[in-house]
C-alpha cells in the first residue's frame, strides 16, 4: 500500500520520497511538471470511488453473479475443453505474464522458445511450411487471410468467396477487412451443411482471390469436399484458405493434402476455457508466401557462442518498421494466449489429442441419435459426420423451446425459426442426461 | 553497481539451451478406428508426448529464461510496463464470468453490467460520450476508429480519402490508416519536435478524413497547440483521432474530448494494468463523441431501465471481432480503475511523470526535447543505440525502446512508469551512466548475462527456420 492512501497503491513513493525528487528535479509540486495549457486542463472529478482489494473483489463477484447459471451447449465458434491445472500454474508465472514482446531476445528466450514451439505445433497440424505465433481471433485471422490473397496472386482479384453458412462475426469482420483493399465478399451455397460443389464452381472465375472453407461447419459438420473446392481454387489461380481449430484437425485430414494455401481458425480451443468469446487467431500458410505473411514469427539463429537461440524475425513486414506499407497493423497479439494453447496440447499429447477429436465426434453423434429419439424433434439435420455440434430440428418453435430451456438452466443456440444448435464436450457431458430429460419435457 | 544472471541450461555437449519439446520425446500416433471414414482423417499425428513433471519442468525453466516487470525495471518508451496487480487475476478468473458470448443477454446480465461500467469508466477518463470494448488490442482499436471516421464521411457523402499522420507516431498509425483504405500523408514535425501548425495547415483539405495524434507526443511532449490544431482540423471537415498509448502521462489531468478529440483508442494493457503476456493480449477499447456514437461496432451494450441489453448503432461499421473482443483483459482493466479510482488515476500519472523527470535528472545522455511527462527520449550520441541497450542488459535492467523516434539521434527512449522507487530509479540511472561511459566494442560485445549472448539476427531473417520441422530436415 501506498505511503499516500490516497494516491495510486501501485506507486511507491513515500510523502518524503516525493518532495526528495521533486527537489532533484527542480520543482515545487507534482502539477508543476505537466506542461498542459490551462484551456484544456481538466479540473473536475471522474467520480469513481477507490476501493480497496477486497471490496473490488465483492463487487466483481456479486456484478459476474448476477448472470444466470446455465450449462451451456453452446459453440459456433466458441468451445470449452478442459483446461489442465498446469496450463494456468504455469502461464501466471510472472516472467511469462509480465513480459513483453520480444524486443530483446536475449533476454527472452523463455517465450520465445515456447512461441517457436506453438508454431512448430501449428506446422505439425496444418502440414503447411509456416504458422505465425498469434492472430487476435479466427476471424481476424480471415480477415487477414483475405488481404494476404490480395498481395500474393499475380493478377487482382476483387472478391472473396465464402460460405453462405459462416458465423456472423467471422463474415462482418472479413467484409471490414476487405473493404479497405476494395474487395467484396460473396458466398456460395451449401447442400445439407456442406459446400454445394457446383455453386462453388459457379460462384468462381479468375476474379476471385480467395475461397475459404470451414471444417467443422457452423453447423458442425465435417466438410466433406475440401479437396474437391481446394482444386476448383487452384483452377482459378486463387488461394484456397481452411477454417478449422487445432482439436479438428489432429483428427481431420491435414490441410496440405487437400490443397489449402492458408489455415485460419480459432487455436483458443485450446489453453482458454470459456472466454465470453475472447480466442487465439491460428494463422498458418504456405512457405512460398514467407514474406508476405501478416504478424510476428519466431525464428532459429545462433548466439555469439554459437548456440540455437530464439529471435523475432523478418521484421520488415511489420508495421513499426514498414508502416503503411506493412503486411497487416498488428502490433499486440494474443501471445500469452498461445503459450497457454501450446501447454494444453502438449499436455495432451500426441494419443490426448486424437482421443479428444474422437471424442468429439462420438459426443456429437450421440447426442444428436439421443434428441432424434424425443418426439418432436430431429437431429442432426444434416446427413452429415458432426465434430463436437449439430443443429437439431424442432416441431415447436426454437425459440420457445430455448426459453424454456433456460428455465430448466440449460442454454442452446436458436439458429433459426424451427433449428437449434447444439454443442457436447467433455465439460458438458456430464449435464446431458438431465438436458435430455428437459428437452423430452418442452419439445 | 547491481548485476544481473539469467537463468541458463546447458549441456556441454548440446548446441541448443533448454532442448525444444520435440526434442525431449515425441510420438507418431496413428490414426486408426476412428469414428469417421478414413477418407475423412489423417493417417497419423507426430508431437511431443511428455508426461506432467517433465513438463512443468520445460515450462519454468523457460519461464526463467525471461524477463518480466516482476524482476526487474522495464522501462520501454512508449509501452507503459506498469506492475499487473495480482488480485485482477483473480477476478478474471471468476467462474460467474466464465459464459458463452452467444447467450442471450437475459442471462448474462453480470457480464454485460461489467462491460457496461467499463464503458462509463474509460468514458470518463477520456472525456468521450460513449466506448466500445470490441477492439482486441491498440492497433484494432486505430483501425476500428478510422472505419468509424470513413462510415461517418461516406454517411454524409463526402468522400476523404487521406489521414494525416506525424513522421513520430506508432507504425501502427501508418498500417492501420492503410488497412482501413487510406491514403497516408505524413506530417513532417516542427523543430521543437510538435506539430507545426503551418505544415498541417498546408496539408489539410477536401480530403482529409482525419488527423491522427498521440499527445503527448512519442517525444514525451505535450502538444500545446492542441486547441489550434483541432480547429485546423475540424475547419477542413476531418475528424481528430488520439492515439491512447501516452494516456498514462494525463490521468485526471487532460482528456482527449476536452483537446477537442473526435475518436480516441485506449490501450488497457498500458493504462489499466493488465498485463502484456510476452506480446498479448491487450485491449483497445474506443470512445467516441457523441455524432459518432451511431457508427459503433455491433453489438453495443446499453442500459435501459435498469436492465443491460446489446444492440446494433443505427449506422454500425459491424464486426472488428469474431465475438466482443479480449474479455479476460477488460475485466482486469475494470478491477484496475476501481482499485485506483479518482486519486490513483491521477497518483498514477504524478509519479509516473515525475518518475521519467527524476531519471532524466540523473543521467548525463542528451535529451533534445522537453519538458517531456511520462516519458523522455535520449540520444545516446556518438554511440550505437542498439548497442548501448544489450549493455544495459547485464546490469539487470531491461533497456528503453531504441532507435526510435527516428527525429532523435540513436533514441533511447525511456518510461520508467509510476511503479519504481526512487532506489531502482538510481539503480536505472547507474546503468544508463555505466553504459555512457563505455567504448563501443564492450557494447558491441553485450550482452554477456543473459541466457543468450548476442543473437545473430541476419541469419535468422536470411535463411528462415521458423520451425522445428525446419530445424529437422538441415
Amino acid at each position: 500500500m501506498s505511503q499516500d492512501a490516497r494516491g495510486s497503491p501501485f506507486a511507491p513513493h513515500t510523502p518524503e520520497e516525493t518532495v526528495a525528487m521533486l527537489d532533484a528535479v527542480g520543482a515545487e509540486s507534482e502539477e508543476e511538471l505537466f506542461d498542459i495549457p490551462e484551456a484544456v486542463r481538466f479540473t473536475e472529478a471522474f467520480d469513481i470511488p477507490q476501493r480497496d482489494e477486497q471490496e473490488v473483489r465483492r463487487e466483481l463477484r456479486e456484478l459476474l453473479g448476477r448472470n444466470d447459471d446455465l450449462v451451456e451447449f453452446l459453440g459456433r465458434g466458441h468451445y470449452d475443453h478442459y483446461v489442465p491445472s498446469l496450463v494456468d500454474q504455469l502461464s501466471l508465472r510472472s516472467e511469462f505474464l509480465t513480459s513483453y514482446t520480444q524486443y530483446q531476445p536475449e533476454v527472452a528466450q523463455g517465450f520465445l522458445q515456447a512461441l517457436f514451439e506453438y508454431q512448430s505445433m501449428l506446422v505439425e497440424l496444418t502440414g503447411l511450411g509456416i504458422a505465425n505465433c498469434s492472430m487476435y481471433d479466427a476471424a481476424t485471422a480471415l480477415g487477414e487471410a483475405a488481404t494476404l490473397s490480395q498481395r500474393v496472386r499475380s493478377v487482382d482479384g476483387s472478391r472473396v468467396v465464402v460460405p453462405a453458412l459462416l458465423a456472423e462475426g467471422r463474415r462482418g469482420v472479413l467484409e471490414n477487412y476487405a473493404s479497405g483493399t476494395g474487395v467484396t465478399v460473396d458466398s456460395y451455397p451449401m447442400d445439407d451443411g456442406n459446400a454445394d460443389l457446383d455453386g462453388v464452381a459457379d460462384a468462381l472465375d479468375d476474379d476471385v482471390a480467395m475461397v475459404y472453407a470451414e471444417s467443422p461447419t457452423v453447423r458442425g459438420t465435417i466438410e466433406e469436399h475440401l479437396a474437391a473446392i481446394g482444386d476448383l481454387a487452384a483452377d482459378h489461380d486463387a488461394l484456397f484458405c481452411l477454417g478449422s481449430d487445432p482439436v479438428a484437425l489432429s483428427l481431420l485430414e491435414e490441410p496440405a493434402a487437400v490443397g489449402a494455401d492458408v489455415v485460419v481458425g480459432d487455436a483458443s480451443v485450446l489453453g482458454l476455457p470459456t472466454s465470453y468469446g475472447m480466442g487465439l487467431g491460428m494463422f498458418a500458410c504456405r512457405e512460398e508466401f514467407l514474406r508476405q505473411v501478416p504478424g510476428r514469427l519466431v525464428g532459429a539463429s545462433t548466439d555469439e557462442d554459437g548456440r540455437r537461440a530464439y529471435t523475432l524475425t523478418l521484421q520488415t513486414r511489420e508495421q513499426h518498421i514498414r508502416k503503411e506499407r506493412a503486411t497487416s497493423n498488428i502490433c499486440t497479439n494474443q501471445a500469452w494466449v498461445a503459450l497457454r494453447m501450446a501447454m494444453h496440447a502438449a499436455m495432451l499429447g500426441p494419443d490426448g489429442l486424437v482421443d479428444l477429436a474422437e471424442s468429439c465426434v462420438r459426443r456429437a453423434a450421440g447426442l444428436a441419435a439421443r434428441l432424434d429419439d424425443v418426439t418432436g424433434v430431429r437431429a442432426p439435420v444434416h446427413d452429415r459426420h458432426h465434430f463436437r455440434e449439430f443443429v437439431a430440428r424442432t416441431d415447436q418453435p426454437a425459440a420457445a423451446i430455448a426459453e424454456d430451456l433456460e428455465s430448466e438452466r440449460y442454454a442452446v443456440h436458436v439458429v433459426d425459426d424451427h433449428l437449434l444448435g447444439v454443442c457436447v464436450t467433455e465439460t458438458n457431458e456430464p449435464a446431458v442426461d438431465g438436458f435430455v430429460a428437459a428437452i423430452e419435457e418442452v419439445a | 553497481m547491481q548485476f544481473y544472471d539469467q537463468a541458463r541450461w546447458k549441456d556441454d555437449e548440446g548446441e541448443a539451451y533448454e532442448p525444444l519439446l520435440s526434442e525431449k520425446k515425441s510420438r507418431e500416433e496413428p490414426i486408426e478406428d476412428a469414428p469417421l471414414p478414413d477418407d475423412l482423417t489423417r493417417d497419423s499425428l507426430e508431437l511431443p508426448d511428455l508426461s506432467e513433471p517433465e513438463l512443468a519442468r520445460h515450462y519454468t525453466r523457460l519461464s526463467q529464461m525471461n524477463y518480466g516487470v516482476e524482476q526487474g525495471p522495464f522501462p520501454l518508451g512508449s509501452c507503459t510496463m506498469k506492475y499487473n496487480p495480482k488480485f485482477t487475476e483473480d477476478v478474471a478468473a471468476l467462474e460467474a464470468g466464465a459464459v458463452h458470448p452467444d447467450r442471450r443477454e437475459e442471462t448474462v446480465q453480470g457480464t454485460l453490467a461489467m462491460l457496461a461500467g467499463l464503458q462509463d469508466y474509460l468514458g470518463r477518463i477520456g472525456g468521450m460520450d460513449a466506448v466500445t470494448l470490441q477492439p482486441p488490442a491498440g492497433a484494432a482499436g486505430e483501425y476500428t476508429g478510422l472505419l468509424i471516421a470513413r462510415a461517418y464521411h461516406d454517411h454524409n457523402d463526402d468522400d476523404r480519402s487521406e489521414v494525416i499522420i506525424p513522421d513520430t507516431a506508432h507504425g501502427t498509425n501508418f498500417a492501420s490508416a492503410a488497412l482501413a483504405g487510406f491514403d497516408v500523408v505524413e506530417l513532417p514535425s516542427g523543430d521543437d519536435g510538435r506539430v507545426d501548425s503551418e505544415a498541417l495547415n498546408a496539408a489539410v483539405g477536401d480530403d482529409t478524413a482525419a488527423l491522427m495524434l498521440t499527445n503527448p507526443n512519442t517525444l514525451g511532449l505535450f502538444e500545446r497547440e492542441i486547441s489550434e490544431i483541432a480547429d485546423i482540423v475540424h475547419e477542413a471537415g476531418g475528424l481528430l483521432y488520439y492515439d491512447g498509448a501516452n494516456l498514462n502521462a494525463l490521468l485526471g489531468r487532460a482528456r482527449p474530448g476536452d483537446m477537442g478529440f473526435d475518436i480516441m483508442h485506449y490501450n488497457v494493457h498500458k493504462t489499466f494494468a493488465t498485463p502484456h503476456g510476452g506480446g498479448g493480449p491487450g485491449a483497445g477499447p474506443v470512445g467516441v463523441v457523441e455524432t459518432l456514437e451511431p457508427f459503433l461496432p455491433d453489438p453495443h451494450v446499453r442500459e435501459a431501465d435498469g436492465d443491460y441489453e446489446l444492440y446494433e448503432p443505427e449506422h454500425s461499421i459491424g464486426k472488428v471481432h469474431g465475438f466482443q473482443g479480449n474479455w479476460l483483459v477488460l475485466v482486469k482493466a475494470y478491477a484496475y480503475i476501481a482499485r485506483l479510482g479518482d486519486p490513483g488515476l491521477a497518483d498514477a500519472s504524478a509519479k509516473a511523470v515525475l518518475n521519467a523527470n527524476y531519471l532524466a535528472s540523473r543521467i548525463d545522455y542528451e535529451i533534445p526535447f522537453e519538458p517531456f511527462h511520462h516519458e523522455f527520449v535520449a540520444s545516446a550520441g556518438d554511440q550505437d543505440a542498439g548497442d548501448a541497450a544489450k549493455r544495459m542488459l547485464d546490469y539487470g535492467v531491461h533497456p528503453p525502446t531504441t532507435k526510435w523516434p527516428e527525429i532523435v539521434a540513436e533514441a533511447l527512449m525511456t518510461e520508467p512508469t509510476e511503479i519504481e522507487n526512487r532506489e531502482t530509479l538510481d539503480q536505472l540511472a547507474a546503468a544508463f551512466e555505466a553504459v555512457a561511459e563505455e567504448a563501443d566494442e564492450t557494447l558491441a560485445a553485450a550482452p554477456h548475462r543473459t541466457t543468450a549472448r548476442r543473437i545473430d539476427q541476419a541469419t535468422a531473417a536470411r535463411s528462415p527456420r521458423l520451425s522445428w520441422q525446419a530445424l529437422d530436415q538441415e
